[in-house]
């Protein structure tokens, strides 16, 4: 957005470099200058967050592979080894495994601000969707690391989620093979899961650049979700969100801080200290709680539907919920972005809200009695915010009157 | 707003539901107990670890290994604070298997892992009528307590971490010598195995391993008498099996502790940085 730039070379050899690569030029309008609405609330430095949480996992993350063995004798002695005989190991690793935890922790948050406020909507439509990807791939970098530690939990898990591959028509049980390395978990899966694992937060890091980029072309929404009209609606992204967030980023390493020194352990399952066992199946299986929702969706299909099976279905109505994340901008037509000025929308959303955190709390119970039946109806509701009560609210739903801009808004505040 | 209500009060239904079906799974609960390393500035009992640690020695050790800890740990700071003179004594009274020694075995250095009981994992079923006994070096913390609904939500809050312990010792109180009227409807005890109120499907292929008075303890100086029953035993096995699986602890929560000042003045100094920045910015 080279009409930001206010960028002036102070001496001959920033002038030298700004004509072959303008990095300083680039810098100074996209992490100083850059204009952004001022009324910006405490849930949007969930961004920053983001990155913070990615960076913490990719430097402790390479530290640990220094000292991991990926083999199925040698990986759970040696994550006790990084534990209790590597300098600082054990802080390392709890950052890693708490990091984990505390980055979907950001991650929700960051989506269900986004999906209040109204962020996925023309013209950030493409912003979302890479937002959305990045989502699913940071699941399947999570869902592999925690693998790596070769407990029963990270075997079994590893088992489960993979057959989910198998319920696919005739290229299934060959994807299951590949994935696999085999017919079941075991040495070359932990290897290529490794392998996958040191990949994808690369990739992850190069489409979190693509999604900074397509922000910067059309810039924030923001609580009111009214566009920026003026230079008066903004403020220089430098020194004053860099200050917020810089200061909500230490915050947010408090209760990360508490985890990792005071209870690194309690975000995990007990099982995962026993080395795993193919011979022995633990009564429960339970995924890590930030797949938990996706896991209850999976399982709330144990019924075949015509010819599709209870399997496939499961994998189907899981794939579904994401699909409906990548075109909610297509649902939720309604020309108000920000739930602040819908009143319908307002109830809708909270309800989608407990809705998704009693998936979450499902994935976690034993597929019987009760659950089983809520399991379902928690399942059918996710689907129906989306693909009913988001169209319907577009068409029937009046909204409130918006603010003419920002400023006014912001004024209106302070004087009321 | 009324559908808001009418859902949570669907929600408190559903949850009335569904603590019958976690008080089935949990067997009889567990007694929390006060330990000296839970909390924030939670620090090892060195008189309980030493003494914890003469258990697993004179009884726990003939059929538990503990393949993760070496001798050394035993000095280790945070640790039961033994010199590393009464280490090396005590690393010499084992025979430690080593290939590239004359004989294959020598005396055990304090580098040494802690020699295992049995040479493989079949022998050591053999020995034990099929089962084969845990190796203690992870084990406080590869068990833990199932919590009902609300409880274990505080447990974020307070850093609860000590559910293995609990469990541990409440299984090593928890035997019966004939299968109590509170057992399962139909509950029938295979034979060789004993009844134990904790063990999942109580029963538990493990003879009640500890008797008053089995371990003679000699109380450190100005320490009062300790009293030598089982229930002082699985206290103090407890919670040397959770030094075990977590020797850095103290270390971890000082550090800890220096991280959390830290970050409170940070964010304390950043918060005023940050107002001081936006005055006069309506926003």
């Amino acid at each position: 957005m080279s009409e930001h730039s206010t960028y002036v070379p102070g001496n001959a050899a920033e002038k030298w470099l700004d004509e072959r690569l303008p990095v300083a030029r680039f810098a100074k309008e996209h992490l100083m200058d850059f204009p952004t609405p001022k009324n910006l609330n405490y849930w949007w430095t969930f961004g920053a967050i983001l990155v913070m949480c990615l960076g913490v996992q990719i430097v402790t993350g390479i530290i640990l592979a220094m000292h991991y063995t990926p083999n199925v004798n040698l990986a759970f002695d040696s994550v006790e080894h990084i534990r209790r005989d590597v300098n600082g190991g054990r802080i390392i690793q709890a950052t890693h495994a708490v990091g984990a935890s505390m980055f979907f922790a950001a991650l929700y948050i960051h989506i269900f601000r986004n999906l209040f406020f109204g962020s996925y909507k023309a013209p950030r439509e493409i912003l979302y969707i890479l937002g959305v990807i990045i989502f699913i791939l940071t699941m399947a970098a999570a869902f592999m690391g925690y693998v790596l530690p070769w407990g029963q939990m990270s075997f079994w898990g590893a088992t489960v989620i993979t057959n989910i591959f198998s319920a696919i028509p005739v290229v299934g049980e060959s994807l299951l093979q590949l994935l696999r390395g085999g017919f079941a978990v075991g040495n070359p899966t932990l290897n290529r899961f490794f392998s996958l694992h040191y990949l994808l937060p690369f990739v992850i890091a190069a489409l979190v650049a693509l999604h900074i980029w397509a922000l910067h072309v059309p810039g924030n929404n923001n609580p009111i979700g009214v566009d920026v009209k003026s230079t008066r609606d903004t403020v220089p992204f430098h020194p004053y969100y860099t200050l917020k967030d810089l200061y909500a980023m230490v915050l947010f390493m408090i209760p990360f801080a508490w985890f990792i020194f005071f209870a690194p352990d309690i975000l995990g399952h007990p099982d995962n200290y026993i080395q795993a066992n193919s011979q022995v199946t633990p009564t429960h299986i339970v995924p890590e709680w930030y797949l938990l929702p996706f896991y209850t969706i999976l399982r709330a299909v144990d019924f075949n539907i015509l010819f599709i099976n209870s399997q496939l279905g499961g994998v189907i109505a899981m794939g579904m919920s994401m699909v409906a994340l990548l075109v909610v901008p297509w649902l939720d037509t309604a020309r108000v972005r920000s739930g602040l000025f819908r009143p319908i929308f307002k109830w809708f959303y909270v309800l989608f809200l407990i809705n998704f955190i009693g998936l979450t709390y499902l994935g976690a119970q034993p597929a019987e009695g009760i659950y089983v039946t809520l399991a379902k109806v928690c399942t059918a509701y996710y689907f129906i915010h989306f693909f009913v009560v988001l169209p319907v609210l577009s068409r029937i739903e009046k909204p409130l009157p918006l603010p003419t801009s920002i400023s006014e808004s912001v004024l209106g505040k302070a004087h009321a | 707003m009324i559908k808001t209500k009418t859902f949570l009060a669907a929600v408190a239904l559903a949850s009335s539901l569904m603590a019958p079906a976690f008080a089935a799974e949990a067997s009889a609960p567990i007694e929390k107990q006060t330990w000296s390393f839970a909390g924030i500035f939670g620090t090892y009992d060195e008189n309980q670890l030493q003494r914890g640690f003469q258990v697993y020695r004179e009884v726990c050790a003939s059929c538990h290994g503990a393949r993760l800890i070496a001798f050394r740990n035993l000095a280790e700071y945070g640790g039961p604070g033994f010199s590393e003179e009464q280490v090396k004594a005590l690393a010499a009274e084992y025979e430690v298997v080593d290939p590239t020694v004359e004989g294959g075995v020598r005396a055990g250095v304090p580098a040494d892992r802690w020699p295992s009981p049995f040479p493989t994992e079949q022998d050591a079923r053999d020995a034990n009528g099929g089962s084969l006994p845990p190796d203690f070096s992870v084990l406080a913390k590869a068990r833990g307590l199932v919590d009902p609904f609300p409880s274990w939500i505080f447990n974020y809050f307070t850093g609860y971490s000590e559910g293995g312990v609990d469990y541990i010792r409440a299984l090593l109180l928890g035997y019966h010598d004939e299968v109590p009227a509170s057992a399962p409807e139909g509950f029938v005890l295979p034979e060789g195995k004993y009844y134990n109120d904790y063990f999942p499907g109580h029963a538990i292929g493990m003879a009640p391993p500890l008797q008053d008075e089995q371990v003679t303890y000699t109380p450190a100086e100005g320490e009062a008498e300790v009293p030598l029953t089982v229930e002082q035993y699985a206290t103090d096995v407890a919670a040397f099996m959770m030094w075990m699986a977590e020797p850095g602890l103290v270390s971890r929560k000082e550090t800890g502790f220096r991280v959390m000042l830290f970050l409170f003045l940070f964010a304390g100094l950043l918060y005023l940085t940050k107002r001081r920045i936006w005055k006069g910015i309506e926003h």
